[in-house]
Order: C-alpha cells, then structure tokens, then sequence
C-alpha cells in the first residue's frame, strides 16, 4: 500500500496544497482512506496528522472506513424522489439485502444516499464509485444489480449506462452567438486590460452563481490589489439542488468557459488559473482536460498568448470531493488550498485576499461565458436583453413536474409563468427558484420575474404540481442543509439539524402549533446569525412555506398543543411482534397518554 | 494603522483599526458575551454570540472578528440580539448532552454561566440527544464529546501555543467533532505533549483532568495571554496564577 502512496503522492508533487487531489487519488484506488493511510500522508507531506484527518472526515466522497466494492449512491434530491428514486433504493437494499448507508457483510456493495448530482433532468441518477449513471429504471438497476453481483468491472458496464445527455430547449444571446476560440482574447489585448475591465463594467454583468456581485467592479478590485501573484477561479461546483447548467456550459461550450477564464486573467493580470470542477460530473474531466490540451496547442493558454510578452496564463482543474459548501468562493478557495471547506471570515475579501492570500477573482461559469462574449462583441452585447439592474439573459436548469426539463435561455425579467408555458407545466402548485436557499413561489406568484430586482436565481428552477406534498419537498431541502452544514458556527450546525428533526416530525404528523412557532424561531436565527450564506438560506424555503403554504402544515397538525414528536404506540410494535400479541391491551392509545 | 472613532451602545469611543470591536468595547467596560473568543488565541467567530447590530448594515458582524470603521454605530445588546443569543445558547444546549449537576465543571462553567446570564431557565427547541463518546484513553486527561461546544479553542492553543496540533476537527455538520485521531485515541497519538494547555481553555467540562469529581474542575485561561504576550513582545504581564479565577 505504501508504494501506491509513494506514486500517488509524487504524482501529486508533495505538495499539501494538494491534499484533496491526493485523497481522491487514495479513493479511487483503495476504495476508502484509512487511519493508516492518513498517518504515512501526514507524515510524508509534513502535515499534522490531525490537519490530514480533518479534511479526509470532511468530504462527502472521502470514506474513512470500508465502503464496498462498490459504493453506489443515490441522488436524493426532491426530483430524483419525485422521479421514484425511493422505490428503487429500496428495491436494490433487498437485492443485496444491506441496510441503507451500510455496506454488505461480505464487504461487496454499500448502498447510500448523496446530494444532488446535478442530473435532475434525467433523474433518478445514481454514482457508481463516484461514476455517474443517470435515468435509472427498474430494468438498469436490475441490470446494475447484476453486474454488481457478478463483481464485473466498472469499465466493463455497457457505455449507454453511462450517457449523459444536454437539453438545451431554449437559446438565447449566450448559447446561439457563436465563437470563433481566441477572439475574445484579442479583442481584450487590442483594447488593453484597462478598457477591458471597462468594457465588462460597463455591460452591467453581475455573477450567475447566486450572489449577483458586478463582475467588472470585482475584476477591478482584483486588478488594483497588490500582491505576489494573482489568481482566476472559475466556480463550477455547481451544488445547488435543481442546478444543472453550468454542467451543461462545460460540456457544450467548454471552450467558450476557458476563454472567458483567459480574459479575465488579462484583465487581472493572473499567470495561473483554476476550474474547480464539483466531483459529481467526472464524466466532464477529460473532454474538458481535451479542451485545454487543444487551447494549449493553439497558443490560447501557455507562454506569451497570441504572442503578447508576459501574457503567460494557464489552467488546472482541481475536483471536489462532495461538499456543497465549497460553492462558497471562500470556503472553495479553502479546498484548493487542500483544506476543510470551511468558509473564511470577510472581509478581507477573495479579490485581495484569495488563493495563498493573493488577490484572486473567483466568478461562475456562466459568468465567465458571458464575460468573453462581452469583451468580444462590448458592453451592448449583454444589454440588448434583460432589465435595468439584470443586463442580458438567465440560463436556467429546469426540472420537475414539466413535460420538457432541460435548460432555458431566457431574457432577466421573464415572468415564472412563461418558463412554465416553454416547459409544459400545468397544475402547478408551486416552483422552487434558485433551489432550495433560493425562493419558494405558490401558485398565484406566477407574475413574477426572475432577475435580481424580484427573484433572483442561481439558476434551478424545480416545478411542483397538485399532487407534490409541500411538507415532504422542505423536509427533502431541510435534509439537504443539514447534510452540508460545514459545522464550524452554532446557528447553521445546530439550526439544520434542528430544522430537519421538526420538518420531518411535521411531515409525518406528529407536529403541533407549537413546532410551527418554533420552526420560524429557528429560521430566523439562522438566518440573521449564520456565518456564511449557506445558514443564512438553509430556512428560506421553510419561511416562505409557512407563509405562503399555511394549510398544508395546518392539514398535518396533531391535535393537542403538545405532542411527543414520536409515535408511542408504533414504537412498541416491534416488542408486539416478538411477544406475538397484537390484543387490546398490547396497544397504546392517545387517550390513555393523557 | 489609523485610530477610528465609533459609538457604541451610545458611546462615542476610538480605537486602533486593526483591533476587534470586542477589543475595544472591553477597552470602554463594554461587556459583550463571548464563548469562542479566549484572549491570547486566534479569533474565528464560530459560537456567534458577540454578535452586533451595525447601524446601516442587514448584517450581525461578530464583535471577536470585525474591525472598526470610522463613524460606525454598533449596539451591543439590542432586544433582536439577546433574543438570538437566548437561541444560540439553548442550540448548544440541544446538540450536546449537558448535565451540570452532575458534571466536573458544574459552577466553573462558561456555558452555565451564559445559560444563567441569559436567564435561560427551559430549552424550547427539542434536544437531539446526540450519541457522543468519551475517550479516557489519555494517562491524565479525558475528552467527553458529550459536553464539547465545538468553539476549538483547544484546537488553536495545540495548534498555536504548544505547537503540536494534536486536535483538529473532523466530520462536518451536526456530526463535527474534536478529533486526535479518526478511530484513534487520544492516548495513542504520538503528537500530544501532555501539557494539559486545552484542558485549561476548555469552557466547559469536555475536557478534563482525570481524578476530577463533580464541580472540582476549575479552568484557568489567563496563562494564554500571558504566554503568548511575552512571546510576542517580550513583556512579562499580568499574574499567570491568579487571573485565571475570574
């Protein structure tokens, strides 16, 4: 085992800045990372061995016991379950007769759930060893059941498992101008870095990932700061449940990405650039690593750009390792440095203080996309479309209750119910906007806009017909926050937990009046308290449900003001079972509690 | 470094900018409840029960990491923030398994005493009743996880005073944890200097000294400062026995 370290780690060049490449690289050939292995990592990278530790406990992807074989994982995000994820979990726990998240005594196969995969309009998906095989049906898993089984190789599945499909249903400026692969880069050296954060001020583009910062004011930020070296990030962990499109940018218009990635680093004034590439999409690496292999060819990255002096620029790809914290862009900055992702304290801010404390422009595929277009075609390029305060369009990953999911160029200012006219949505009862940190909408809020001024989005937008219980969908989002929770502050740790406990008592019935209040306390806390946006959003979508949803949670209420959040009676049916007595008096009724 | 004037809680007050507000606002006998925050160690703002309301910002800024800024007005106590910090208090509450009756720092705890400051007298949150282990592996200490509030001060006086980083923290989420070892215990790290400096620092009774019984295990804080104040600028001050008693 330690000779395969020793290749690891000189692959790696020693470098601990790598630790989480290191780690996925001990995954992938040992299966889990074990507390020997961390010790002889310690050692040979001369970390402490609780700084190894820390990190290898932290990922999602970084099992630090045996976890089969075969680790399969399902995607458990509201549209895989929508889509009968549940029933083939359940189908495949008795196929190998293991229990959920526990691995199979003959040490073959865990079966478990994870995060969303990004893979919402072909759900349910499932990773296989960190592969990813989307629309799963009765007959795949049967057949992935069987090859399981019969231990074949991974390589060896059929390839059609493995297919992942793009469906781009609407395109707008973004996805229909065409590129020819450096004319972005020499129209930023024909006009100068200045005039080229200029250019990109001017257009009013602001950040695609959420936050909706103006990219041309952080580029400059970035530019102005002094510092050894300067960095360029490309954010493309992309988390949040319902997302999908930068997934889909990278793999269709890959090169486009890269050359927004390279313009900005002219702008900045950056030698060395990033892709941080969530592990959930692997299937994107070598297309993506083929790109920069051909850019690279081409002169477009490397020593002296189009022949510009001292325009030396590159790109790495570092891969994640299932944390959607690390969508954060200090938390992400955290991971590159092959640490916890752990967001930091700001300000300083990423922009002069980032990668190894140096200024660093971390922007979102999109983002970046539409960087390159407007230092191309300038500033009117992007403002042709959208409203005053959103410039251009919004690429949206559409999933749900719709009979065309997929992704939808739409001008900003596009009302809900005109998306939901493009993808064949009827019934709809609600749409989850921006995913679950993002907006809540009922049925009367169709009127409403997306775009920064009204509801913005970081791009999913999940629909939930008549038949969707609501309680169920928030106890699904209140899970997905507890799981993701990086723990460092109280609020966001114990909030989500907290949170998840009360929805999913809710959910099943045993909530009071009480648990309402509660609940909303707990949010609002959280909310105004949490060190990083991940807590500050983990109780929207509850807080606008108890608003906007009031009866479904007034449906569900037990009937006294105070009720234990289990069920006395069910609890005792296992002792019932054994004793073989299933009378009157082997029951417990809420009467004779009180 | 430039000297800003600000007001807090109505008084107008200056300060160096490269200070904390919590620095200066104990500077002006302004007390604002900290639980993460130990002199002498690197600030985090992980507990987040300094918060404070700033005039003009939606945000609640930690006062143990956020640096003064000309004209700011900051409130210290607001109702919203004694209501908040009420809340975080029974949070940590919930997610541990606190008996103080029973427990080794009963009346010499941080947390007790923030419970009582607060006049917390019920949790109005369910308890998640955890299930936390003990390591008694260690010849002179223990580490109940039962008790752990997760603040890391041990973490940063191993990392930062003593310079062995034995403890770290492991996992994420409600299922973080102080960690010497993944399935390692305490007593079979090589790294630990036994020198007892996070069984000091620890605000409750998590970590303590074997032999301890109940209310018998009184912390002393003020060697960090002292220590790390001599090393810094090689001024010897403060009584290193004596201020820990607060």
């Amino acid at each position: 085992m330690s000779r395969d370290l020793s290749a690891i780690l000189a692959r790696h060049q020693h470098d601990p800045l790598r630790l989480v490449q290191i780690l996925r690289d001990v995954v992938e050939e040992h299966g889990f990372i074990s507390p020997g292995t961390i010790t002889t990592l310690a050692e040979r990278l001369s970390l402490p061995r609780g700084r190894v530790e820390g990190v290898a406990g932290f990922y999602a992807f970084f099992p630090t016991e045996n976890a089969g074989r075969y680790r399969v994982l399902f995607s458990d995000n509201i549209t895989d379950r929508m889509a009968g994820s549940v029933e083939l979990r359940q189908r495949m726990l008795e196929a190998f007769q293991v229990r959920d998240g526990e691995v199979s005594r003959d040490g073959l196969v865990s079966i478990g759930t994870t995060s969303c995969t990004g893979l919402c309009d072909q759900g349910p998906a499932m990773l296989v060893n960190g592969r990813a095989i989307p629309r799963l049906t009765r007959a795949r898993i049967g057949s992935i059941s069987a090859m399981i089984h019969g231990q074949a190789p991974l390589d060896t599945w059929p390839a059609n498992l493995f297919d992942i499909h793009t469906h781009i249903e609407r395109k707008d400026l973004l996805l229909s101008t065409p590129l020819a692969a450096g004319a972005a880069i020499d129209a930023a050296i024909a006009r100068g870095p200045d005039a080229t954060v200029a250019q990109v001020k001017a257009s009013n583009l602001r950040g695609r990932g959420g936050a909706g910062f103006t990219t041309g004011v952080k580029w400059e930020m970035c530019r102005a700061a002094p510092g050894e070296a300067h960095y360029v990030v490309c954010n493309a962990d992309e988390g949040e449940p319902g997302t999908f499109k930068d997934r889909v940018l990278l793999s269709d218009y890959a090169d486009l990405v890269f050359e927004g990635m390279t313009v900005a680093a002219f702008a900045v004034g950056a030698k060395r650039g990033f892709l941080y590439l969530r592990a959930e999409y692997p299937f994107l690496l070598a297309p993506l690593e083929a790109t920069l292999a051909e850019r690279r060819k081409a002169g477009l990255l490397g020593k002296s750009i189009r022949g510009v002096a001292d325009f030396d620029f590159d790109i790495e790809i570092h891969v994640g390792a299932g944390a959607y914290v690390c969508g954060e862009e200090s938390a992400l900055i955290e991971s590159l440095e092959g640490k916890r992702g752990i967001p930091r304290n700001r300000p300083p801010y990423p922009v002069t203080s980032g990668y190894l404390q140096q200024p660093t422009v971390v922007n979102n595929v999109e983002t970046l996309a539409k960087a390159a277009f407007v230092v191309m075609h300038g500033a009117d390029w992007l403002r042709v479309r959208g409203t005053g305060r959103s410039a251009g369009t919004k690429v949206l990953s559409v999933s749900g209750d719709v009979a065309r999911p997929g992704i939808y160029e739409l001008p900003f200012g596009a009302t809900v119910r005109e998306v939901l006219d493009l993808c064949g949505a009827t019934d709809v009862q609600a749409v989850q906007v921006g995913g679950p940190s993002g907006m809540l909408l009922s049925r009367s809020e169709q009127h409403r806009r997306i775009m920064f001024e009204d509801v913005p989005s970081a791009g999913a937008f999940m629909v939930f017909d008549d038949s969707r219980d609501i309680l169920q969908v928030l106890e699904n989002f209140a899970s997905f926050f507890a799981h993701e929770s990086c723990g460092f502050c109280t609020p966001c740790r114990v909030g989500t937990a907290l949170q998840r406990r009360m929805l999913s008592a809710l959910a099943k019935g045993y909530g009071t009046r009480r648990d309402l209040k509660d609940l909303a306390r707990v949010a609002k806390v959280m909310k105004a308290s949490s060190h990083c946006g991940l807590g500050a959003t983990a109780g929207n979508a509850a807080l606008d449900a108890l608003e906007k949803f009031k009866p479904a949670f007034e449906k569900r209420l037990g009937t006294l003001e105070v009720m234990p959040t289990f069920d006395l009676d069910r609890s005792l049916a296992p002792a019932r079972e054994v004793t073989g007595r299933d009378d009157d008096e082997a029951h417990l009724s809420h009467e004779e509690e009180e | 470094m430039a000297i800003v004037t600000l007001t807090i809680d109505g008084l107008a007050v200056s300060g160096r900018d490269d200070e904390t507000l919590l620095s200066i606002a104990r500077q002006h006998g302004v007390e604002i409840p900290t639980l993460c925050h130990l002199d002498g160690l690197t600030d985090v703002g992980a507990c987040r029960l300094c918060l404070l309301e700033v005039e003009g910002s939606t945000r609640l800024l930690p006062a143990c990491t956020a640096k003064p800024v000309e004209g700011m007005v900051v409130h210290t106590s607001t109702p919203k923030l004694q209501r908040y910090r009420r809340m975080i208090i029974e949070m940590l509450a919930s997610e541990g398994n606190h008996h103080c009756a029973v427990c080794v720092s009963h009346e010499h705890c941080e947390l007790q005493r923030l419970a009582g400051s607060v006049g917390l007298q019920s949790v109005r949150v369910p308890y998640l009743y955890p299930d936390k282990k003990l390591d008694a592996t260690h010849p002179l200490f223990v580490m109940d996880h039962n008790r752990c509030v997760l603040c890391t001060r041990c973490v940063r006086v191993c990392h930062e005073v003593e310079g062995a980083h034995t403890w770290d923290v492991g996992f994420r989420g409600i299922k973080s944890e102080i960690v010497a070892g993944l399935r390692v215990p305490w007593g079979d790290v090589e790294s630990c200097t036994s020198c007892g400096k996070c069984v000091s620092v620890c605000p409750t009774g998590a970590l303590f000294a074997k032999g301890a019984t109940v209310a018998a295990m009184e912390k002393r804080t003020a060697f960090v400062k002292y220590l790390v104040t001599a090393r810094r600028s090689k001024e010897w001050v403060g009584d290193i026995l004596e201020e820990g008693d607060e």
